[in-house]
């Protein structure tokens, strides 16, 4: 049988507007991909670096202790002020405070990611997250709030420790220097625990990502080559799960040397880097002062970043 | 001679499912052991018994004549090369050919000593040196047994073929036992001293490549090791004086013009399909009960096979008695071929 082709009269005919612009961006990619960028490119270039190095320029700014106002005068005397015995002791307590806070997420992160990235599946997957990510969906100053009652004198955390009969253990942390204090709320203990609280849900997470994409064959393997289970944790699943920690340690620890909420609650007098920034700029108008601050942060987390990526956490990736 | 690995009546259960159900074998000290059986048929399952990632439900396996069965992975003196390699990523191809060494306590001199090679990350290797790997970092232990989980799968063909007989020679250098898993039965064939088949948790038939081949114990193992023509029913009465079925090889069929011997059978059928293969030429016949018959004419002179047979033509075939295999239907469990 013969058939007469036609031309199927779609294609013929001159193609709209809208079609020959897709069949142009079909034909340039990169045109495609830049007019995908710039819009999102322009909202973080502008409005957000922008802003950041805007705020950190002001640090350059004089403030005139007696008028108490802000000439655009550039010093260098916020940033040297920093290393003032009275500030440098807040930027030391903070980054002590965002160590210790790191190493006990992820202590504590740890067997729970494990327990849901190897022995959960299906609908005990799904209880775990949601149970990991529900105290994220309350609000964080409520929670610090709730956290001062939880360990006030005569409040849940001191009935516990009653009625465990751990009295003394308390009291003997709480008579260590450094740490303790009259009550857990007023201990650098208790501030370190809401943080721990807090945070804890931003190590799990990644933890239990990175523990998730490690295969079981390697387990095996490892097993198999002769390795007892202490052996391949120390040598495969802890190795592998670093990136995992890391990542989880650069939201611990960037976001303890942020935060201001928590050291005004829960914790002995004192500022730390957060609570330091919102005191200078607010209730002092020391914009400078509290810009150089802000810088501090950023350095410290570069520093963090750079160390965690000498000791190889990346190199798994 | 002594028995690397043996099972006796080994179940292993999966819920509702028989992965490995009542299977009996012995392989033998120093053989090229290969465990064949599409997906799911209970091979890898079995080679996981025998590494310790998996414990029987039921049965006795014995490596080197001790109970092994309850026997964690690293107290087995086998070692595997895995599927996908399972090499250490976060290790260079020296620390993983070292890695049973290291955790072994073995001194690190010693260890490198032991463990020489490149010191590239496993993930810039390629296919057939990643395999390569993982072989040197399970043989740096030397084991009595090495299990190998389809070794070859991701490799292209020449690699393959490359792999396969550098293995046979590695086995026959080393002589320790290989245990080797593999959906392909070409690759079974060529490497093994004896083949297990296996089919739904069973094994169907333990048997040298040849006899394997030329005689089939079932009709499993009859169509899946090679090509194989399997008449049953009103036919194979009608032809053998037996309903039992039979299979017949397609190489093993030939043309017939006229009159045949005492000892061999004639059919005809319509051609009606005709392959060129390379070495041989395919031709499929419809035999007069709608079944299709495959006859393979191997291609070695050059004036044969040239347009000699049309499609729908009518041919005579006949083959000889003797090419034939009786076969059973299934196999009891428990009972070893």
């Amino acid at each position: 049988m013969i058939q007469t082709l036609t031309q199927p009269p779609a294609l013929s005919a001159t193609p709209s507007p809208l079609r020959r612009f897709a069949n142009l961006l079909y034909r340039r990619p990169n045109l495609y991909l830049s007019l995908l960028l710039i819009p999102p490119l322009l909202w973080f270039g502008a409005i957000y670096l922008g802003s950041l190095l805007g705020l950190l320029w002001q640090g350059f700014y004089t403030f005139d202790d007696f008028s108490m106002t802000v000439t655009p005068d550039l010093t260098m005397a916020n940033f040297a002020a920093l290393f003032n015995p009275a500030n440098f002791d807040v930027i030391q307590r903070t980054v002590l405070m965002a160590i210790a806070v790191s190493i006990a997420s992820a202590v504590v992160a740890f067997p729970i990611a494990y327990y849901m990235a190897r022995y959960t599946t299906g609908k005990t997957k799904a209880f775990f997250y949601i149970a990991v990510m529900m105290p994220m969906w309350a609000s964080y100053i409520v929670k610090a709030y709730a956290w001062t009652l939880l360990l006030a004198k005569g409040g849940v955390a001191q009935w516990f420790v009653q009625h465990l009969g751990l009295e003394p253990l308390l009291q003997w942390l709480l008579g260590m220097p450094g740490i303790g204090g009259s009550t857990l709320s007023t201990s650098a203990l208790g501030r370190f625990l809401v943080f721990v609280y807090i945070w804890l849900p931003f190590m799990i997470l990644p933890i239990q990502a990175s523990l998730e994409r490690l295969p079981p064959s390697l387990l095996q393997a490892s097993a198999d080559l002769g390795a007892k289970p202490r052996q391949t944790f120390m040598q495969v699943t802890l190795p592998l799960s670093i990136p995992g920690i890391a990542a989880g340690s650069i939201f611990t620890f960037s976001l303890t040397l942020g935060d201001f909420i928590v050291p005004q609650l829960i914790g002995p007098p004192g500022y730390f880097i957060g609570s330091m920034v919102y005191a200078q700029q607010g209730a002092i108008g020391n914009m400078p002062m509290a810009a150089a601050f802000t810088l501090v942060p950023i350095v410290l987390i570069a520093i963090y970043l750079s160390i965690v990526k000498r000791l190889g956490a990346f190199d798994a990736l | 001679m002594t028995l690397a690995v043996q099972f006796t009546h080994v179940s292993r259960q999966f819920g509702e499912v028989k992965a490995v159900d009542r299977v009996s074998i012995d392989i033998q000290d120093g053989e090229f052991f290969s465990m064949l059986g599409p997906s799911g048929s209970g091979k890898t399952t079995c080679l996981r018994l025998i590494a310790g990632f998996e414990q029987p439900s039921s049965g006795s396996i014995r490596i080197h004549g001790e109970e092994a069965a309850g026997l964690p992975p690293y107290q087995r003196d086998v070692n595997t090369v895995f599927q996908d390699y399972a090499l250490f990523p976060h290790m260079s191809v020296l620390e993983n050919v070292a890695y049973g060494l290291k955790v072994k306590g073995v001194g690190k001199s010693e260890r490198l000593a032991r463990a020489e090679d490149g010191a590239r990350k496993p993930v810039q290797l390629s296919g057939g040196q990643r395999q390569r790997v993982a072989l040197a970092r399970a043989l740096v232990n030397r084991p009595r047994v090495l299990l190998l989980d389809e070794p070859l799968g991701a490799l292209d063909l020449k690699l393959r073929e490359q792999m396969q007989s550098e293995l046979k020679k590695l086995q026959r250098q080393l002589g320790i036992t290989f245990i080797f898993v593999t959906h392909d039965q070409t690759e079974a064939l060529s490497m093994s001293d004896r083949v297990a088949v296996f089919n739904k948790g069973r094994i169907e038939q333990v048997d040298t490549p040849r006899n394997l081949y030329m005689n089939p114990a079932t009709r499993f193992v009859a169509e899946f090791v090679g090509t194989s023509n399997v008449l049953g029913g009103q036919l194979a009465h009608y032809l053998n004086g037996t309903p039992q079925a039979f299979s017949i090889r397609p190489e093993h069929i030939r043309f017939s013009n006229g009159p045949v011997g005492a000892d061999e059978l004639q059919v005809s059928g319509l051609l009606h399909d005709i392959q060129y293969q390379g070495s041989a030429t395919r031709y499929e016949l419809t035999l007069d009960n709608g079944q299709t018959l495959s006859v393979s004419q191997a291609n070695n002179q050059w004036l044969d096979n040239r347009a000699e047979h049309s499609i729908g033509q009518r041919l005579q075939v006949c083959w000889s008695r003797r090419a034939m295999t009786l076969l059973q239907e299934t196999v009891t469990p428990g009972e070893g071929l």
